[in-house]
């Protein structure tokens, strides 16, 4: 994984992402999940290209059930964009790196 | 990706077509570039139909089974070990009528192309229909999923739907029975497309159970799946089924909106081939789902990827360049 993606998990939640000043991008992905293999690397560009002004994190729903389930995540991938601690933007399912900036530009500084 | 020289060959679709024909195209020293799609949840994606699969049971050489985005992982290794570069883009648009052919991608459809080529292998394959109906997309990832292997464990003792009577369909029902406390079929006619096999295994699941004759006219729920509209086309009785999730199969179309005035299609929108992988286009040769709607297997995908290799090959030997 990149240096720049942080892995948070139902414990550390809080504390990296509804706290954070910056937005935060979380992916919401498990082992099994195709889409989210394909996306991965995707996420690593988007933290580089970011970098100081996103903060990108992944969050295993299989480890992590609590998280998955506050968020009404019920398909994986699904990208959620957290700003000032609450969710702003949301993306179900694997997308282009075109397609998830677009999406999520207009809330990152 | 340099557009500075011309390819030999490009191939467009990166599933067992487009990645066979790259093993074979690189084995031959002709550096093909693969552009291999965009990250999606559709199986319009790198990798294809069998990156939203698990277990695959009928690719010969496994005797145990191989997980189908395994097998998908392997074989763009594989391709890339001969030389083959592979690009996550997606062509927005080719002109087939130019020489070479210009092909461009990232929703650019003017300027310069960002590739030019001397033979195409058009390796796009098939994406799955969805029912089209407006609260299916509004409560996509709230219940309604276009992957089952992703989100089947989401509906851990739920109540699941699928639509279809293919071996897709009962596939998807037969894995989500891991999960949910029920899982109905609702297909619109009485019998089963699907393999004997495949029916076997259904019927003797205790966890599966049928609507027959009947189409899902809407998704119920506000903020996620609480059921679906059902019309018996039969009687024409409305009804509603109580489920929390809801799973699509219910067949395919060919991605080759891209080639649509410039390929010859059938009355699906498949593109026509023959003799061999050739199309009416000099240059341009067809593989994988993209053109066959009849056998659909990874291995005849991954069959036909070989011969559209081979006689793009012949093709360029022919053109006295390579």
């Amino acid at each position: 994984m990149a240096e720049n993606i942080i892995t948070v998990s139902d414990d550390t939640f809080d504390e990296e992402v509804t706290a954070a000043s910056m937005p935060v991008l979380v992916d919401f992905w498990a082992e099994w999940c195709g889409p989210c293999k394909i996306v991965a690397p995707v996420l690593e560009e988007i933290a580089d290209d970011k970098e100081g002004r996103l903060k990108v994190a992944k969050l295993n729903v299989d480890d992590n059930p609590r998280t998955a389930q506050r968020f009404g995540v019920m398909s994986i991938p699904t990208l959620l964009l957290f700003k000032d601690g609450e969710p702003a933007s949301r993306i179900v399912g694997a997308r282009s790196k075109n397609q998830i900036l677009s999406e999520f530009e207009p809330h990152i500084a | 990706m340099e557009a500075v020289t011309t390819r030999d060959v490009v191939i467009l679709g990166s599933g067992p077509a487009g990645l066979t024909a790259a093993v074979y195209t690189a084995r031959a020293n002709l550096r093909p570039l693969v552009v291999e799609g965009e990250p999606s949840s559709t199986s319009d994606q790198p990798g294809g139909q069998l990156m939203l699969t698990t277990e695959v049971e009928n690719y010969p050489g496994f005797p145990t089974g191989v997980q189908g985005p395994q097998l998908m992982t392997d074989m763009r290794e594989q391709a890339e070990r001969f030389g083959a570069e592979i690009v996550t883009k997606k062509a927005s648009r080719v002109d087939l009528s130019r020489s070479p052919i210009a092909i461009w991608v990232d929703d650019r459809d003017g300027g310069e192309p960002d590739v030019t080529t001397r033979s195409l292998i058009v390796a796009t394959g098939a994406r799955s229909l969805m029912l089209n109906l407006p609260n299916e997309a509004r409560l996509l990832g709230r219940g309604v999923s276009t992957c089952a292997t992703c989100d089947g464990f989401f509906f851990k003792d739920r109540r699941i739907a699928v639509v279809g009577g293919g071996d897709s369909a009962l596939e998807e029902a037969l894995f989500l029975t891991k999960f949910g406390e029920s899982v109905t079929i609702i297909h619109r006619r009485k019998e089963l497309r699907a393999s004997k096999i495949m029916q076997d295994r259904a019927f003797k699941n205790e966890k599966i159970a049928f609507v027959w004759d009947s189409v899902v006219t809407d998704v119920l729920g506000d903020d996620r799946v609480n059921g679906v509209a059902l019309r018996d086309v039969v009687t024409g009785n409305e009804s509603v089924l109580a489920v929390d999730g809801l799973f699509v199969a219910i067949g395919h179309e060919p991605n080759t909106g891209l080639f649509r005035g410039q390929l010859e299609m059938d009355e699906l929108g498949y593109l026509k081939a023959g003799p061999g992988t050739a199309t009416a286009v000099a240059g341009v040769f067809a593989c994988g789902d993209v053109q066959d709607h009849v056998y659909r297997q990874a291995v005849t995908a991954a069959g036909s990827g070989c011969m559209a290799a081979i006689d793009a090959e012949r093709y360029l030997a022919s053109l006295g360049e390579t």
